[in-house]
């Protein structure tokens, strides 16, 4: 995930409230997200519109955990929720797992050609995508307005409109006074990282970037990487080959070959 | 000038010199002014009245009253003769001389301006014997017919402002929320909560600068119950809000209101300068050392906005999103400071609590709620308009008693309870009891009481995609499950009405609408899929139909069936042929017709004009 500089000095947990996650207890500072005592027991949880250093937003709802016994038992996004005295979550229920899945195949459905997205679809099991594809170019994430706001201390785009009709714009759609073209909504964005241009049709869930190794270092001298650090941005497309049979249209790319793969 | 009134005491001699004006004999023609009824012409009729009334020599003798909505909208606009009662509805302008000279001067009854039984035809005189009203228990609506809004002498002579007295000299704060706490009263807006307990927790909360909102939102398409208090009487809301900032200690109080209730925001502001003229509202209220005040805020128009949290920001003056709760407002609202968010209702709901006692007011309702409820009425119902019934009426005794049962003679296939994001209960739980568990485990929820009749010609496909693209463009959008997950539910549903569903579709819309239940951030996302979860699970056999047979049994999908027309009952007449805006019926006169089912667009002209009825649709 990408780094970002915190706003205010990270703080050790400490003092405070005391839950459990996962049948471990730890007590973190009141006001600490159910996500952060997590990682601070170095437990799991996808994110994908948490970044630390920017808000949490609570948007992409990968982060779920389930807290609340029996009846009572429901889920919610740690990135938000607050960790608070007596709390008790869980991070990989049954419930968990299945909703994850469900998150990740919505997200694969709208945007099948970013990297971070197909990543996530390989990392956590998901192997087919049962939705018709949109190719859109944006996810509604909001990293960028947030990195905008918060890190880049600018505010030049934000959400309009709600439901099927939000997008993310500069006010009235003009080019903003504010924004001085630096970059830093395209530099976070999952969606603007595109996935390798691989044989199967960019619908498919391949899969096959997680464990993939850089090509471009085959053709060229160097790594020809612009994002990232060296070798691990992914974006990479090599030329790539015709597969025999089928109708000519597909390419094949060196990432796939199994060969190519490292085991996870 | 109108004095203010500087303590109870006061208002005690305000109420008795106002009862002392009034004779219970004079003769009163109330009409109803409300939303509804104003639609239908009744300000005309209004001015008619009131000019009819000075052209016979009656002014100063009898009195017209503009009031608030009577409920009955479907018979607007209403009239009711009092001290007789006798009812008069869809009364226009013109009908006002007749009134007047005959009803009110030489007490003859106008029979054609009687509401007449459903069954028997029998005529009924008076407001009370009409099915309608007889089988309902109004508690909160029942002041609506007998005041004017626009005077507060009017609220003040029924005993207004009296559990506010009541509260201020005998009651400590704590014991206000104790006896709401003892009522059972739980919130009216939708999710049910306890009131006494969020007061409380609000009254606990840490900060000496609290405030209130009253949620006048009410963004459920077709409900109009929260309207018809505020508009028909504002001053049992800010009596309510006013008890409420006494026990929980708030200085500032909200309310609400969607700017499309211009005629509730008017009302309220003038009962809001009329209750500050009088020393009610404003700085040491009756002498005491309760200060509080009342603004107006107008809505933005979004259905998300009545979500509490959303309301606060838009409030605040930011974009109407719901955001993550803990912190709940008691403890972090408006401006961060602890909020008490109530409903309408909930509100109107609290004079009753503490002038008559928790006892009193828990006598009626079920184990877990407890008081009246408020329902708005409509769809293939005989009698639609607002139903308060006490809490465990059946749907039966809603629809058939009150409702009058299913109109057109249909039979009664569902209906739909608690806004777009409620579910379909079917026939076979018509004898439900409804309280907020009962709804919930149907699969359906209280919400804030909108009730759709639906008939056997509605298919259920149909309707759960209607609610599901209501909720898709409702979505504030932030939530990946709540935005994407209704579009695909919808864009699921689309397919299988078209008859282009497969076999997996019934399980993916199951697996995909439980995910949007569960990880959705707020209540929206939480019962979106409430529509079609509840008809998959009451009327699979529909849905199959569409997706195995290719059929809409209902006959309402458009891409799955055909209209025909029957040679034996066809006339030739020529007029569905002309009316068919794309020529696809043929044929000469006096010979059967035909229609051409591939040019047919089923825009359903050919069925609404044959007289013979030899259209149908298979
Ligand atoms: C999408 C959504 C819309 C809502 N709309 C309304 C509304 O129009 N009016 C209302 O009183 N409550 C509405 N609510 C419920 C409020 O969030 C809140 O629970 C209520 O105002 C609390 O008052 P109560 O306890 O008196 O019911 C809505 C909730 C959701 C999730
Ligand atoms: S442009 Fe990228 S970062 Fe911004 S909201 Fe869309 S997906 Fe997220
Ligand atoms: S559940 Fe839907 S309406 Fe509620 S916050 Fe999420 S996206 Fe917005
Ligand atoms: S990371 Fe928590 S909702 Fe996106």
């Amino acid at each position: 995930m990408k780094q970002l500089r915190s706003p205010e000095p990270q703080q050790t947990p400490r003092g405070g409230v005391r839950l459990k996650i996962d049948g471990l207890d730890v007590t973190v500072d009141a006001g600490t997200s159910v996500l952060e005592a997590a990682r601070f027991l170095g437990l799991e949880i996808p994110t994908l519109c948490h970044v630390d250093g920017l808000s949490a937003y609570g948007g992409c709802r990968l982060c779920v955990v389930e807290i609340g016994k029996g009846d009572k038992a429901r889920l919610v996004s740690s990135c938000t929720y607050p960790a608070e005295d007596g709390l008790v979550a869980r991070t990989n229920t049954k419930r968990v797992v299945r909703t994850r899945k469900m998150l990740i195949e919505l997200l694969v459905s709208i945007a099948p050609s970013s990297k971070v997205i197909q990543d996530l679809a390989a990392r956590f099991g998901v192997q087919k995508c049962r939705f018709k594809p949109k190719y859109e170019d944006c996810i509604l994430c909001g990293l960028c307005v947030r990195m905008c706001q918060e890190q880049m201390m600018s505010g030049a785009i934000d959400f309009v409109g709600r439901g099927q009709k939000r997008r993310i714009t500069t006010p009235f759609d003009k080019k903003s006074e504010l924004c001085r073209t630096c970059g830093g909504c395209m530099y976070i964005c999952p969606v603007c990282t595109l996935r390798c241009q691989g044989p199967s049709a960019p619908t498919d869930v391949c899969g096959s970037c997680v464990c993939m190794e850089p090509t471009c270092i085959e053709k060229f001298d160097d790594y020809m990487c612009y994002l990232g650090p060296t070798g691990v941005c992914g974006t990479c497309v090599s030329e790539g080959k015709k597969v025999e049979g089928s109708g000519g249209d597909k390419e094949l790319c060196h990432t796939a070959n199994t060969t190519q793969q490292r085991q996870p | 000038m109108i004095k203010a009134l500087k303590n109870p005491a006061d208002l005690a001699k305000l109420k008795v010199s106002l009862l002392a004006e009034r004779d219970p004999k004079r003769i009163c023609i109330s009409v109803c002014g409300g939303t509804g009824c104003r639609a239908s012409e009744s300000a005309l009729l209004i001015e008619a009245m009131e000019s009819e009334v000075a052209k016979q020599g009656l002014k100063g003798k009898v009195d017209v009253k503009a009031t608030g909505c009577h409920g009955f909208c479907e018979h607007g606009p209403v009239v009711v003769v009092t001290p007789k009662e006798i009812f008069y509805e869809r009364v226009k302008p013109s009908d006002a001389a007749e009134i007047v000279g005959e009803t009110v001067i030489k007490n003859n009854i106008l029979d054609r301006l009687l509401y007449a039984d459903l069954m028997s035809g029998d005529k009924i005189l008076s407001e009370g014997e009409i099915p309608f009203y007889k089988k309902q228990r109004r508690r909160i609506l029942a002041q609506n017919r007998l005041i004017d809004p626009t005077r507060i002498g009017d609220y003040i002579a029924l005993e207004g402002y009296g559990a506010l007295v009541k509260a201020l000299t005998q009651m400590t704060p704590e014991a206000v929320i104790e006896e709401v706490k003892k009522s059972g009263l739980r919130g009216r807006g939708g999710a049910g909560f306890p009131t006494g307990f969020k007061w409380e927790f609000c009254r606990r909360a840490k900060g000496d600068d609290k405030h209130i909102i009253c949620n006048g939102d009410e963004g459920d398409p077709g409900a109009y119950m929260d309207r018809s208090v505020l508009e028909g009487n504002p001053h049992s809301v800010i009596e309510g809000m006013m008890i409420g900032a006494y026990a929980i200690g708030a200085r500032r109080g909200f309310v609400y209101v969607r700017t499309e209730y211009p005629l509730a925001v008017g009302n309220l502001r003038i009962a809001l300068d009329q209750a500050r003229q009088r020393g009610i509202l404003g700085k040491n209220i009756l002498g005491s050392k309760f200060s509080f005040d009342i603004e107006i805020e107008r809505g933005a128009g979004a259905f998300v906005c009545g979500e509490e949290t959303g309301l606060i920001a838009s409030v605040e003056g930011r974009k109407g999103e719901p955001r993550q709760r803990p912190p709940f407002p008691t403890s972090k609202g408006l401006w961060g400071k602890p909020t008490n968010i109530n409903n309408v209702e909930t509100w109107a709901n609290i004079p009753l609590i503490v002038n008559r006692g928790a006892s009193w007011y828990s006598k009626i309702g079920t184990e877990g709620s407890k008081g009246t409820k408020i329902f708005s009425l409509v769809g293939k119902v005989n009698n639609t308009g607002l139903v308060e019934v006490p809490m465990g009426a059946t749907l039966r005794e809603i629809v058939y008693d009150i409702g009058g049962g299913i109109k057109g003679g249909g039979d009664f296939k569902a209906i739909q309870t608690g806004g777009p994001s409620g579910g379909c209960i079917p026939r076979h739980l018509l004898d439900l009891p409804i309280d907020y568990e009962s709804l919930s485990k149907a699969g359906s929820i209280m919400g804030s009481g909108g009730m759709i009749v639906m008939d056997d010609a509605t298919c259920m496909v149909d309707v759960s995609k209607y609610f599901l693209n209501f909720l898709r463009d409702e979505s504030c959008g932030r939530c990946l499950s709540c935005r994407e997950g209704t579009a695909r539910l919808y864009e699921i549903v689309e397919r299988i009405s078209e008859g282009k569903g497969s076999e997996g579709d019934l399980d993916l819309i199951e697996e995909l609408a439980h995910v949007v239940k569960d990880a959705s951030l707020c209540g929206l996302g939480q019962t979106a899929p409430n529509p079609v979860l509840s008809t998959l699970r009451y009327f699979r056999r529909e849905y199959e139909a569409h997706i195995k047979d290719k059929r809409c049994p209902a006959g309402v999908c458009k891409a799955l069936i055909q209209y025909v027309i029957d040679a034996e009952k066809c006339i030739g007449c020529l007029i569905c042929l002309k009316q068919c805006p794309v020529q696809a019926v043929t044929g000469e006169i006096k010979k059967p017709h035909k229609i051409d089912s591939d040019k047919c667009i089923r825009c359903g002209v050919c069925v609404d004009v044959c007289k013979p009825k030899a259209v149908f649709v298979v």
